[in-house]
């Protein structure tokens, strides 16, 4: 199984069987994007995400 | 065989919060529940959600019969008085009041400004917080109960003072957001609706109660707590502002937070950068014994923000003295607090 972490909280995270680079994956920790980035080994890149003050 | 357990002073908030979690216990059967005001209605008289769950009558406090667990949720300064009395009724004590919350006789008094009832009891006690005291559980016969503001603050800079991240030497303030329940099923001219309702009043600046519990538990010296009634009834937020040692970072903050959600059950991080709910809020572990933290690093300058949400009535009260039990008889820590929540709420 790869595995790869978190950039941003160091989760350790297993990616599923049939992920592919260029992938979205979402931490279950922290809950930042991340793109797969590579597999051989697997490596992942905190991916841009809209930032949100509800308005206030 | 069940457990009997029974519950003196039962007609309080905290007592009907208790009452709720023992009735769906499943190693609990409770025998009595007293009060002195209510003597003789059913508890759905008084605690109106219980209905159809039980049909146990109010008895007499002084018809308190043994059991093999007494629950004490009496007002604070009424167990001290009883204690050997209750003693001879039961082998395990678990008491919800602030009456066997400090170790030292003389804290007692300077931070509830009368000398203890009966100080050399004082020392038979566990501190009533699992994630503090888990290992002593297993093996007492008394339990403490919790402050709930000493509770959401403690869990708060637990991960922070556990990992060694914080500065010990400067000052720690916590601004504390409660609800009203806090204050007791007993009104007065402040929680009057048309007082209470919309408020957002500072009532303690500093110098609350559950300080006390903060410096004994966490060995923290310089600490000060804010206290800020608003317009909730159940929950309360307790924001604390420390700050790190040098070279603290951002992921050992996440390392520190992590530890104490895997070492404890009840204890989860909410640092989310999706969704609505980023942060720890007291609405969503409403009628939960969950206590949801969170945490923000300036890294420029070393301040820290840790927050912490708990149900007084829950984590602060009756849930942590159901989950004390179940370490007290060598249960699972979880059993009867299965309960998640509510969404929306």
């Amino acid at each position: 199984m790869n595995t790869v972490v978190c950039p941003e909280c160091e989760a350790q995270i297993n990616l599923e069987a049939g992920t592919e680079v260029g992938e979205i994956i979402v931490c279950p920790d922290c809950g930042v994007d991340l793109e797969v980035t590579a597999l051989d080994p697997a490596a992942v890149e905190l991916a841009p995400m809209e930032q949100e003050d509800w308005g206030e | 065989m069940k457990t009997s357990v029974s519950i003196v002073g039962g007609s309080g908030y905290g007592g009907g919060e208790l009452l709720r979690l023992l009735l769906g216990h499943p190693n609990v059967e409770v025998k009595q529940v007293t009060s002195r005001s209510h003597l003789g209605e059913y508890v759905y008289q008084v605690h109106p959600n219980l209905r159809k769950r039980t049909q146990l009558k109010f008895s007499d406090p002084a018809q308190i019969e043994p059991v093999d667990v007494l629950f004490l949720a009496l007002p604070h300064g009424e167990a001290q008085k009883r204690i050997d009395e209750y003693a001879a009724l039961a082998g395990r004590i678990i008491d919800l009041s602030a009456d066997f919350r400090l170790k030292d006789p003389a804290d007692y008094q300077k931070w509830y400004g009368e000398p203890h009832a009966a100080p050399g009891w004082l020392g038979k006690f566990v501190y009533g917080l699992p994630e503090l005291h888990r290992a002593e559980m297993a093996e007492a016969k008394y339990i403490s109960g919790v402050g709930c503001n000493a509770t959401a603050t403690n869990l708060a800079l637990l991960p922070l003072v556990k990992a060694g991240l914080i500065d010990l030497d400067q000052p720690i303030y916590v601004e504390i957001k409660v609800g009203s329940s806090e204050s007791g099923a007993e009104g007065n001219a402040g929680s009057h609706h048309a007082e209470r309702a919309n408020v957002i009043r500072t009532f303690s600046a500093f110098g609350h109660r559950h300080t006390a519990e903060v410096i004994q538990e966490l060995g923290v010296k310089n600490v000060s707590l804010t206290m800020t009634a608003v317009d909730l009834v159940r929950g309360v937020l307790a924001t604390a502002h420390a700050t790190v040692k040098p070279g603290v970072a951002n992921k050992d903050l996440w390392k520190a937070y992590r530890a104490a959600a895997n070492e404890n059950p009840f204890i989860r991080v909410v640092k989310e950068q999706r969704g609505i709910y980023r942060v720890p809020e007291p609405k969503i572990v409403a009628g939960s014994n969950y206590a949801d933290l969170g945490f923000e690093l300036d890294e420029s300058n070393g301040h820290v923000v840790s927050i912490c949400a708990i149900d007084n009535l829950m984590k602060g009260a009756s849930g942590t003295a159901v989950q004390c039990l179940n370490l007290m008889m060598g249960w699972d820590e979880t059993l009867g607090l299965e309960f998640a929540g509510l969404h929306p709420i």
